[in-house]
């Protein structure tokens, strides 16, 4: 399967901050792909590199066979939803999908007119008088009408109540379904890309902290609790993304792809959303001094 | 047709849950040889799920010889778990409703009468493996 996004030690640093650093990604085709990560760790960076709206300041990134924005073929098949959902506020409906249709080669009509009549919006309206929930499923309805073979959407969902969430989610699995295009998503909540992801990044602290698809993420991260014990002593094969202990009992979340052995431990599978959390307290006890163990027997 | 929901608490994978409610819904003969599952995109715009999550649930139907998909017009069921079984839940159900009843009248609660019933079932299965 071909990659539509690879990364090759990719970095962008603003003055003297890198935002994203040492990232290296090959995101294969057909997936819905989840970016996640806590605020600030670099998403919207990763992803403004793979539509070309920033350059790298080292390593490359190629989108689609080519480095963004390479050419206008190249982005026609690349849709961009930034964050919010931007809108002409004083365009209304109908205008943005002339503009749609004006500025896109591909340009599907009939699929932006159906669209927008399923979803009840009206033609006439001025877009800064739409709701959150209409302003996003405007700005998706562009960014689906323009055929890309792969979306890239900034924080959907981020400012949406519940019900405009799951009907925004449930518009864009079904254009992924009817098109069959590869999707990157990113939020800084992992629950609202649990239902719909099959891939994830986890991004935290300008660093991509682990990446794969989530069936095999989930079956190579196991939570062992048993007798205090130091993490130090686990087989070579075992890495420890999270340890807590009480004076008796120890309990890591460990990543290994060979089955945990050790009878001392009770080995039970862990969620999407603690092995994400995992990740991100690791970036943070990395960030401190001293975190070592101390055994007391 | 049938309708999928989706227990996110449940911590069972989605892709189980749909081949879960689609061997109950046969079961319960509410699916028979014949019928049309809901289509891929009609199970993600209800469900807000990924579309590869529902292509396993049916790949593995069709793995377990209960469905197959017709292509371009979608996935039907093929097969039967409910056998000649079915003409029998009726009776079945009707006892065990009048069970139900005595147990209430005995003085029994909701989490009492279904430890019962699993206790009993449990002990049961254990002794016909023996």
């Amino acid at each position: 399967m071909t990659a539509v996004l690879e990364a090759r030690e990719l970095g962008k640093r603003y003055r003297r901050l890198w935002a994203l650093a040492d990232c290296t990604l090959s995101i294969p085709a057909g997936h819905v792909v989840g970016l996640v990560g806590p605020n600030g760790a670099g998403k919207t960076t990763l992803l403004s590199l793979a539509v070309g709206l920033l350059a790298p300041t080292a390593g490359t990134i190629e989108v689609l066979g080519g480095r963004p924005p390479a050419s206008p073929a190249q982005l026609a098949r690349v849709g961009f939803l930034a964050q919010d959902a931007p809108v002409y506020a004083g365009l209304p409906v109908a205008d943005h999908l002339r503009l749609g249709a004006h500025l896109n080669p591909g340009w599907d009509a009939e699929l932006a007119r159906s669209r927008i009549e399923r979803l009840d919006l009206d033609p006439g309206q001025k877009a800064g008088k739409l709701s959150g929930g209409q302003r996003a499923q405007l700005a998706l309805t562009l960014a689906v009408a323009k055929r890309p073979e792969l979306l890239i959407l900034d924080e959907p969902v981020a400012s949406l109540d519940p019900l405009a969430r799951r009907e925004f989610l449930q518009d864009l699995m079904e254009a992924v379904a009817e098109q069959g295009l590869s999707v990157v998503l990113s939020s800084h909540l992992v629950a609202d890309l649990e239902r719909v992801c099959d891939y994830l990044i986890v991004l935290v602290g300008s660093r991509v902290r682990a990446a794969g698809p989530v069936e095999e993420l989930l079956a190579t991260h196991h939570l062992l609790s048993g007798p205090r014990r130091d993490p130090d002593t686990l087989p070579a094969g075992q890495e420890v993304i999270s340890a807590s202990h009480t004076d008796r009992q120890t309990t890591l979340l460990v990543r290994t792809s060979d089955p945990v052995l050790d009878p001392a431990w009770t080995v039970s599978e862990v969620g999407l959303e603690d092995l994400v959390l995992a990740y991100m307290s690791q970036a943070t006890r990395r960030g401190r001094r001293n975190h070592h163990l101390e055994v007391q027997k | 047709m049938i309708e999928f929901h989706l227990d996110a608490r449940s911590g069972v994978a989605p892709y189980l849950q749909l081949i879960h409610q689609v061997r109950q819904a046969l079961r319960l003969g509410l699916l028979r040889e014949g019928d049309q599952l809901p289509t891929v995109k009609d199970v993600v715009a209800r469900l807000a799920i990924n579309p590869n999550t529902v292509l396993k649930a049916y790949r593995e139907l069709e793995y377990q010889g209960l469905a197959a998909a017709r292509p371009g017009i979608g996935t039907f069921v093929t097969g039967t778990l409910s056998g000649a079984s079915l003409a029998a839940h009726g009776p079945l159900r009707r006892d065990l409703r009048r069970w139900l009843a005595k147990a209430r009248r005995a003085g029994l609660d909701d989490e009492s009468i279904e430890a019962l019933f699993l206790n009993t079932f449990r002990s049961a299965s254990e002794e016909d493996i023996a």
